[in-house]
């Protein structure tokens, strides 16, 4: 797995969800505006890695079948059913002859309670809902980081804040380029991608 | 022992006619009218409802107007049972259209893929007929001309600027065509798509449901508040024209399609 993506959620009312921008072949670099993310609906994104094919046929698939059930009953699946969902799904793929090679997280914002929710994932079929998460080789950055600043009443700018920290960390200390990182925040109001900058060079000591 | 003769139901008569296609049809005919109508850039599906029951819950019994995708919606008269199989189907396919080709459907795609569908349920064993016409209507992606097409039960599909299909549909359609202009505005196809429903929905406001499907947006059901005010606005409108037919006549000048007697018959009688 090379994409480094993490994510954070908080217990007010948004879900902060950033993956890397760098879309890799072995140690080529192919692309450094790569979306490691798919919107599930109005409210629910999807940030994944693994497998390079196994990653984007994986996600089509549920966001089509996520479409599907809100074009069929006329409202979106929840987070959580979402998340069940995805779960029972890589539980089959598991079993079956070729599974996917996939892991993911799952940021959404329920739209009648308005809970923010977070739910990690992987390719051996576990789901947990977490208050932040990261895969790849970013969580050995990052997690620590999460475990000393997160707190459940969190507010966008902090979280924004925190993020910036796990980033500079894996620009310190992450021997790959990974090309920057693309941040998307989902509230009750839907999915936006935020202007996140990271251009600043981060030093080593 | 049965030899294939009585498998399928759509087998020809001797004079050419599939006589189940033609019940099907039938089927169509008694089902609530449905009205599509096309303006410059809105295009308005309207729907009779029917009259619910006393302790029907009617906020939740489904509507003749669907979803299939956010782009495409469509109304349909007949057997709402048959629909929900057809509506089913074409939502089907436009979500795998979007995941083979990452592009949503065409107007004209789904349409044809609808009739299609109903096609095959002509000439397969075993299976009978959808008894459903359909309106389908939306905008194609990065497309602002607004879309009509119908479909029947036969499987053939048709474009179209104001159609309307079920019940009384050749009223309403011979009112919408002394009626339709091009390029008409959003309050003038919403008020032309009601005006038209009401030539065969008595029960006014009550019994009408509206969609608007606009360019990029989702769809908006109109609100029965507003389209209560619509119907009033309409039939004020009518009620001030057959005022003014009745005072604007003065004697002698008498519209040739009002018979009156003259002082001639009178005596005659």
């Amino acid at each position: 797995m090379y994409a480094a993506h993490l994510d954070l959620a908080a217990r007010k009312d948004f879900t902060l969800i950033c993956a890397s921008k760098a879309a890799m072949r072995g140690a080529t670099i192919l692309k450094a505006s790569d979306d490691k993310t798919r919107a599930l609906n109005q409210h629910t994104l999807m940030a994944f890695s693994g497998e390079a094919g196994d990653t984007i046929q994986f996600a089509e698939y549920i966001q089509a079948n996520a479409q599907l059930y809100s074009m069929r009953n006329g409202i979106d699946l929840s987070p959580s059913a979402v998340a069940n969902f995805v779960r029972g799904e890589l539980a089959s793929s598991l079993r079956s002859r070729k599974p996917y090679n996939v892991n993911l997280l799952l940021g959404g914002v329920d739209p009648i309670t308005d809970k923010p929710s977070l739910y990690w994932l992987d390719y051996l079929a576990s789901l947990a809902p977490l208050p932040y998460a990261a895969h790849g080789y970013a969580q050995y950055y990052c997690l620590s980081i999460l475990d000393k600043h997160h707190h459940p009443d969190i507010d966008y700018e902090q979280g924004i804040k925190l993020l910036h920290l796990c980033t500079d960390e894996l620009k310190r200390r992450l021997p790959i380029d990974f090309k920057g990182m693309m941040v998307k925040v989902i509230t009750k109001d839907g999915i936006r991608t935020v202007d996140y900058d990271d251009e600043a060079r981060i030093p080593c000591p | 022992m049965a030899s294939g003769y009585d498998r399928a139901l759509s087998v020809f008569s001797p004079d050419g006619h599939v006589f189940q296609v033609e019940y099907a049809l039938e089927a169509v005919k008694r089902g609530t009218c449905a009205v599509g109508v096309k303006g410059a850039d809105i295009v308005v599906l309207g729907c009779e409802k029917r009259s619910a029951m006393k302790l029907q819950d009617t906020r939740i019994t489904p509507s003749k107007i669907g979803l299939v995708d956010t782009h495409v919606c469509l109304a349909f008269a007949g057997l709402n049972a048959d629909a929900r199989i057809l509506v089913d189907k074409a939502r089907l396919e436009a979500q795998s259209h979007r995941l083979t080709v990452e592009d949503p459907v065409t107007i004209e795609y789904i349409t044809k893929y609808v009739a299609g569908v109903q096609q095959r349920y002509t000439q397969s064993g075993g299976v009978r007929p959808f008894g459903i016409s359909t309106l389908i209507v939306g905008f194609d992606p990065n497309d602002k001309t607004p879309r009509l097409y119908q479909t029947e039960p036969s499987g053939i599909y048709s474009a179209w600027k104001a159609n309307a299909i079920g019940r009384s549909s050749k009223t309403v359609r011979e009112f919408l065509e002394r009626n339709h202009k091009d390029d008409m505005d959003r309050e003038a196809t919403i008020k032309l798509t009601i005006k038209s429903l009401l030539e065969v929905v008595q029960t006014g406001a009550k019994n009408i449901e509206i969609a608007i499907m606009a360019p990029g947006k989702l769809i908006e059901m109109l609100p029965v508040e507003d389209i209560e005010a619509y119907v009033k606005a309409i039939e004020q409108e009518k009620s001030e024209e057959a005022a003014k037919k009745k005072t604007g006549r003065t004697p002698g000048t008498g519209n040739a399609a009002i018979l009156t007697r003259g002082p001639d018959d009178a005596s005659g009688a």
